[in-house]
């Protein structure tokens, strides 16, 4: 079984602050992380390696700083790392990185494609689902739990208050939340490897079968028009009275506020 | 000269680092406390890899170096002294001599489960009356048939009860001296091996402190590690190697120290300002930080040699010299900035004050390290 698992280096968004006066993202001196849910993906390929035995491949988009991130997963256990990188697929918004992705992936062979379910640095969680679509095959979100049966994955997807059961034909794309589990750490030996036996595969945009007009700033047709910092919430009001009262004084305050 | 870490080293410390914090941090008040030897933590770093370090990927091992096995101890003892030392007497002592002496039947037979992460090790050669005249060796050793039998006791001996694998040190020949002493691995379980109480410490009070007991002890004729009488050469070179592990201990319970010293004075105020306002506390982190700057070359560069494959003896016990040292005085500093506070528990500054303690005295004391580097000096 072939896997292919798309992971992104972001800035660690829990050190990470808003220049109040641009509203863009202080980047400088944030330390730049595995997606937390492209790690999960990875921990749940590398899981179906260790019980079905599988080669996992990891691919990301990005500047050569991100190999870091691919050095972490092979430090973890992956078996192949690409790095596409190119000065052209800079500024790509998510149908651009899809369209570069799904490009790069369709050169490989796979089973299984396992992304993260969303970036927290753009919180899109468009790109997986994109990438499924750009190959053709089926494409099952917000994976909480999964497991193969014969040629399916069968995957717990979840919804607000329910899940879902869901299956598919391999191949197919999945995306994954953190709940999925918890990702193992590297291991000493697995980093000593990572930087001095094996190989990054780097390629560039000769190397990536995707049209011109679907890459970069000019193939993005999203435009991200101003960022700002969400307005705090105030402390909510905490009612110590009995169930009738503390529901007419919730009503009380609820038609006060117009909202009723 | 290049005095920078290599990427591999800086990733490999952000694992240890981040492995320290979730995993290590949260247990380090509790198992001081109740001197209870932290088995869950201990079986984590067994399943990652962290107990053969340094080994050979031939028997089981990760195939890295001294210098990254030094960056684990740091961090570790950065959160928690106890859970240091006993990584340090597992990988340096236990699995070390065997790793440097054992016959490749040996290294099948006990490396690989050492390395692996499904034994634990330990290393015992300090006596009741044997302790830095370590050529006082009570213990005996003869052979009798296809076994050698084995009378005496070990005190102080880290990972005691825990551990599945001892190389423990017997006089073989009493009127030889010190080229009497053969080295022998025993496994928990043999007849004849017992262990006495857990021995209660002023400091790393997780940690497994007992005596060892060997009485009639029997172990097949090829657990002789190395040549008969030539025991005393594998405890000094095995040490040698422990100081690397201790010295590491020491520099990473200073930096603890500093770390919790420098959130603290931020924090604390007094004449309405921070205390880190004051020039009093200024000059005392400056003064800490440097010290512990100068012990970690100190600390690298010993464990650099030992990677080239250099003579680093005299640099161990430099290494080890030094880190100690700044490790009591840097929390004991450390202790009197916080004040009051700092002598509470919860503070966790006094623990780290009690646990830097030990790490001038055991795997040779100060004293021995100031004979071993003024013995290279004279020589």
């Amino acid at each position: 079984m072939k896997i292919i698992v798309c992971i992104k280096q972001v800035p660690d968004t829990t050190e990470v602050r808003l220049d109040p006066k641009t509203g863009t993202l202080i980047r400088e001196g944030v330390p730049s992380i595995m997606n937390p849910d492209d790690k999960a993906g990875l921990e749940a390929a590398l899981r179906l390696k260790d019980e079905y035995g599988a080669h996992v491949s990891v691919i990301t988009m990005g500047p050569y700083q991100a190999k870091a991130v691919l050095r972490e997963a092979f430090a973890m256990g992956a078996d192949a790392a690409y790095l596409v990188t190119d000065r052209a697929f800079a500024a790509s918004d998510t149908w651009a990185t899809s369209s570069i992705l799904a490009g790069a992936i369709s050169k490989l062979e796979y089973d299984l494609i396992i992304t993260g379910r969303q970036a927290i640095d753009g919180d899109t969680a468009q790109v997986g689902p994109e990438i499924a679509e750009h190959l053709g095959i089926p494409n099952v979100s917000y994976a909480e739990e999964l497991h193969l049966e014969g040629d399916e994955i069968v995957v717990k997807r979840q919804f607000e208050d329910y899940s879902h059961l869901v299956r598919a034909k391999l191949p197919a794309l999945i995306t994954a939340m953190g709940e999925l589990n918890t990702p193992r750490y590297m291991t000493p030996g697995g980093i000593f490897d990572a930087f001095r036996a094996k190989e990054i595969v780097e390629w560039n945009r000769v190397d990536v079968p995707v049209d011109d007009g679907d890459i970069g700033y000019r193939g993005s047709p999203t435009r991200v028009v101003k960022s700002f910092p969400k307005t705090v919430k105030v402390p909510g009001m905490k009612i110590e009275e009995g169930v009738e009262e503390s529901a007419e004084f919730i009503l009380d305050k609820l038609k006060e506020k117009y909202l009723l | 000269m290049d005095f920078s870490l290599k990427n591999e080293y800086e990733m490999a410390r952000t694992l240890f680092r981040d492995f320290a914090q979730k995993e290590v941090a949260p247990l380090a008040v509790e198992i001081d406390e109740n001197h209870r030897f932290p088995t869950e933590t201990l079986k984590k770093m067994q399943q990652n890899g962290f107990m053969g370090i340094p080994f050979s990927k031939e028997w089981g091992g990760q195939g890295c170096d001294y210098l990254t096995y030094v960056l684990a101890v740091e961090e570790i003892s950065k959160v928690c002294g106890t859970t240091g030392v006993i990584l340090s007497a597992h990988t340096s002592l236990g699995a070390g001599a065997i790793n440097e002496l054992g016959t490749p039947e040996q290294k099948e037979k006990f490396l690989r489960s050492l390395v692996d992460g499904r034994k634990l090790g330990a290393f015992a050669l300090t006596e009741p009356d044997a302790g830095t005249d370590a050529a006082g060796q009570q213990t005996k050793a003869v052979l009798d048939g296809d076994e050698w039998v084995i009378n005496g006791n070990k005190i102080f001996i880290t990972n005691a009860g825990e551990a599945d694998i001892y190389v423990v040190f017997a006089m073989t020949d009493k009127s030889a001296g010190t080229r009497g002493i053969s080295a022998f691995i025993v496994e928990k379980g043999t007849p004849g091996f017992e262990f006495g109480v857990n021995e209660k410490k002023m400091g790393i009070r997780g940690s497994a402190t007992r005596e060892l007991i060997f009485r009639d002890c029997r172990i097949p004729k090829e657990n002789l590690l190395g040549r008969e009488g030539k025991g005393f050469g594998v405890a000094m070179g095995t040490l040698d190697g422990g100081r690397i592990g201790i010295a590491a201990q020491a520099l990473g319970i200073a930096e603890g120290a500093l770390e919790k010293t420098i959130e603290y004075v931020k924090e604390r105020k007094q004449f309405g300002r921070p205390i880190s306002a004051f020039q009093n506390t200024q000059f005392t982190l400056a003064e800490m930080k440097t010290e512990i700057e100068a012990a970690r070359y100190l600390v690298y560069l010993a464990a650099s040699k030992f990677d080239k494959g250099e003579k680093f003896g005299t640099e161990a016990a430099m290494a080890k010299l030094k880190a100690s040292r700044v490790a009591s005085w840097v929390t004991d500093q450390a202790v009197q900035l916080h004040g009051g506070y700092g002598y509470i528990q919860d503070y966790e500054i006094e623990r780290m004050m009690r646990d830097a303690k030990i790490t001038e005295i055991y795997e040779g004391t100060s004293e021995v390290m100031l004979m071993v580097i003024s013995g290279a000096l004279l020589k």
